[in-house]
């Protein structure tokens, strides 16, 4: 099996060019910190967004199957599903067998599938198309992420998008300002060295050279972002008592664990509009039935444990979840068992506000393009109807100006 | 030339010592570059660190291996591995041909090679090796084509006539040779058939070509015609002139600046020197465009660890493996540990490497590294000499002027934003 993140994007060029550099501030205090959400009570009203990156290049065919379609049988023979396995949505499409508790979602009207979402003149590089679908700029390449460019926008503080991966996705870097960058575990420092030491080389000195303040930066934001965190388990615990909040079933997959975190900062009101989570391993060239099978069954257990939790709380409810990756994979299999880079895929949402069931067009299977499924729906569409229907921004403003129409799996924002 | 050679220093190896620092100062700059691009006699620092021999793969001549065998043969991998990444952290610091060891790691990193994937140290090892020893970047690239560990990565052995993988051909166009952009998906597929035929053998030293297998039909890429096959593949790119400016811009994204853009006119006067990278670097460093990228660069973990253990006076062969290990771990969280890059593009660059995530795990590594050192007392001007910086920014200045504890001094000093920037 090939379920390696060995695919996994990371931005190969520096995210953010050699511009000015907006810095943070000190670090706040502990103390302060929680004076401010407490004087912020009621918290934040608006939505938040948990993004899920599958990276590698998901087999959107095997995900959403048009089980139906003799074509899917016929041109892929040692993948195919038959269609009794197939979990049926209606009657052409299915989930994949092992997207049990996606299907339990569906039935709930939490799950939305948008069909066929891609991007104009697809580029079947796995590192040029993550970064289209995170810059969102399929036309030219650009240096920041759609998230980044609503951080600029609107002068967001670091906590506002978070990461729980060592890297920073893309997406989520701007021009001026970043997401969050939260280990897993908690905040160690070595011996004698204290958070006031720590925060004070996160200060920054005016007229340093752009990196150098970006290092400094790095510092105050772990210190802000450790404390958020550190609140969000206290004030959890203090709520699930003694023995904690409930984690998803299945919680041991990397997605799990992160998604918990997620789960716990949304629970303690943390002032984190965008969460950044991911998945690795879909580029499933060789072997697919099985590696995929196995990443899906992660992400049914990961995906399903966090939107039940998110649905007991009011703050949970408010949490819409959005499900991609850079790419489908070929309709036909390679000689390997397994398929190459294709095109579009469906995207699923996932949520309290969802309304759910199918939007956008399954790709025809008679009408591919040189062997690959055509994209029905921009995947410029879903950005911005989240951009509006869960933060409230403006489409167009993030998106180069691209004409949104909102799909209707959220009501208008 | 009057540029700063503790900026050449730092970027055409992984971090001076104070001693070398000096003794680079009162040579100059010409004198330093050329005795860092083409150093004379054996390397030796290195000789305390040889390239290991590892003997078969474990899964060698194990046709059907019980479960028991199985499992001991993975167990064997494992420590192999770990023997591999402990040792090239070694090596990079004891390594006296700064440079030469500095070259091997952007090599790495440009065809980047996992062996989470790959798993056989013995292909690692031997690519390793190639990247070490081929004559040029002509010869490196025909090696290349036929590496079982890049050949596996990429699943080569899968690809064959009547149904082509198009994997390796891919990355063989956009990250090895020529750069996204420079070609047609239509070539892509043709050069996939060109590559067909080759299969990994764990007990050879070579990929298997088995005709049977090769797509002998006439394929064009690139506007060619011919009966392409994987050498002849690799000697089409080598002659488009796209190819010797992608190596030049990716040498420049790692010597000098991943934000600014190479000037056309180097990058014309560093394809001049194509196929010798050390001929190219030598363009590079001695170019003016070079000495104006300082504190542009943000430190990879490999250059900030290896360059903190030669400050420190510190070797991993010279700590227990469970501390080794640690530093191999604290790597690992980092994003960068060799022989692991996250994918065939190879490692992040930039802000990439400044998030608050990497923040903690830095801290807490410089605090490991300080307790395997016996500092003296030092002052706030004595750690930025030990460290080869310039000095520090009155911020950093405010907060160690207040620390007395040597060792958390160097703590602070290698976290400080002025040590993760060249």
């Amino acid at each position: 099996m090939d379920a390696l993140t060995r695919r996994r994007f990371l931005v190969a060029s520096g995210v953010v060019g050699g511009g000015a550099l907006a810095t943070t501030g000190a670090a706040l205090g502990l103390a302060e910190l929680l004076d401010k959400s407490s004087r912020a009570a009621p918290p934040d009203p608006g939505g938040k967004l948990v993004l899920v990156t599958l990276y590698g290049g998901n087999d959107g065919l095997n995900t959403v199957i048009p089980y139906a379609d003799r074509r899917y049988h016929g041109l892929r023979p040692e993948l195919a599903y038959p269609a009794e396995q197939v979990l049926h949505l209606d009657d052409a499409l299915g989930l994949n067998p092992k997207l049990r508790g996606l299907k339990r979602l569906w039935d709930a009207k939490r799950l939305a599938v948008v069909l066929g979402v891609g991007y104009p003149k697809p580029d079947r590089s796995h590192f040029r198309s993550m970064d289209i679908w995170q810059t969102a700029s399929p036309g030219v390449p650009i240096y920041s992420g759609w998230v980044g460019r609503w951080l600029d926008g609107t002068n967001a503080t670091p906590e506002t998008a978070v990461s729980f991966e060592p890297v920073l996705p893309p997406l989520l870097a701007g021009e001026t300002r970043s997401g969050a960058c939260v280990s897993l575990g908690g905040l160690r420092l070595p011996p004698g060295i204290d958070d006031g030491l720590v925060g004070a080389l996160g200060v920054a000195q005016p007229g340093e050279p752009a990196m150098q303040a970006r290092a400094a930066a790095s510092y105050a934001d772990l210190l802000r972002v450790d404390h958020l965190v550190r609140h969000s388990q206290e004030t959890a615990r203090a709520e699930s008592g003694p023995s904690g909040p409930a984690t998803g079933t299945g919680g041991s997959s990397a997605l799990a664990a992160q998604l918990a975190l997620v789960a716990r900062c949304v629970e303690a009101n943390v002032p984190t509009r965008v969460y950044s989570v991911s998945l690795g391993g879909f580029d499933t060239h060789a072997s697919l039935i099985v590696g995929h099978e196995l990443l899906l069954t992660q992400l049914d257990e990961a995906l399903t444990g966090f939107v039940e939790r998110m649905a007991r709380t009011e703050a949970g409810r408010q949490v819409t979840v959005v499900v991609y990756s850079e790419f489908g994979r070929r309709v036909r299999g390679n000689a390997s068992d397994g398929t190459d880079h294709g095109t579009a895929g469906p995207v699923l949402v996932l949520g309290g506000q969802v309304t759910g069931g199918l939007y956008g067009e399954q790709p025809s299977l008679s009408d591919l393009d040189d062997g690959d499924l055509k994209a029905t729906v921009d995947f410029r569409q879903v950005y911005g109807t989240v951009l509006g229907a869960v933060l409230g921004a403006d489409p167009a403003r993030y998106l180069d100006g691209f004409q949104v129409t909102p799909l209707p799996f959220l009501p208008a924002g | 030339m009057t540029g700063d050679v503790a900026l050449l220093l730092r970027r055409a190896g992984f971090g001076p010592t104070a001693v070398e620092l000096s003794a680079a100062r009162q040579s100059g700059y010409p004198e330093t570059l050329a005795g860092l691009l083409a150093p004379l006699g054996p390397d030796v620092g290195a000789t305390s660190s040889p390239v290991p021999t590892l003997g078969p793969d474990p899964h060698a001549n194990l046709p059907n291996p019980t479960r028991a065998q199985h499992i001991a043969a993975d167990v064997k991998r494992k420590a192999q591995t770990e023997l591999l990444q402990r040792w090239w952290l070694d090596r990079m610091a004891v390594a006296s041909h700064q440079a030469v060891e500095k070259l091997v790691f952007f090599w790495h990193g440009h065809w980047a090679t996992s062996i989470d994937k790959v798993r056989s140290g013995q292909f690692v090892l031997a690519q390793h090796r190639t990247l070490r020893n081929a004559r040029d970047i002509v010869d490196l690239a025909h090696r290349m084509i036929v590496d079982q560990a890049l050949i596996y990565w990429l699943d080569g052995q899968f690809n064959k006539k009547d149904a082509p993988n198009e994997n390796l051909a891919r990355e063989l166009f956009e990250l090895f040779l020529l750069g996204i952009g420079q070609y047609t998906e239509r070539d892509v597929r043709e050069a996939g058939r060109a590559l067909t035929g080759w299969l990994t053998v764990l007990e050879e030293e070579v990929p298997y070509f088995d005709r049977k297998r090769h797509d002998p039909g006439r394929k064009t890429i690139l506007g060619q015609t011919a009966k392409f096959d994987a050498h002849s593949l690799v000697n089409l790119l080598l002659t488009r002139p796209e190819c010797p400016r992608f190596i030049a811009t990716r040498m420049w994204f790692r010597y000098a600046s991943h934000s600014e853009p190479l000037p056309d006119r180097l990058r014309e006067k560093m394809v001049e020197a194509f196929p010798a990278p050390m001929a190219m670097l030598r363009v590079l460093f001695e170019d003016e465009a070079f000495a104006g990228t300082a504190h542009t660069l943000v430190k990879q973990p490999v250059e900030w660890l290896v360059g903190a253990m030669r400050q420190l006076g510190l070797r991993i062969s010279g700590l227990p493996v469970e501390t080794a290990m640690e530093i191999v771990h604290g790597m690992r969280a980092l994003g960068q540990l060799p022989f692991a890059p996250p994918s065939v593009g190879g490692w992040p660059a930039g802000t990439a490497w400044l998030t608050s995530a990497a923040a903690q795990v830095r801290l807490d590594l410089a605090g490991r590294l300080v307790a395997l050192h016996r500092p003296e007392r030092l002052t706030p001007e004595q750690v930025a000499d030990m460290l080869c910086l310039d000095g520090w920014t009155d911020r950093t200045y405010q907060v160690l002027r207040e620390v007395k504890d040597a060792r958390q001094l160097l703590v602070l000093g290698l976290a400080s934003p002025e040590y993760l920037v060249t």
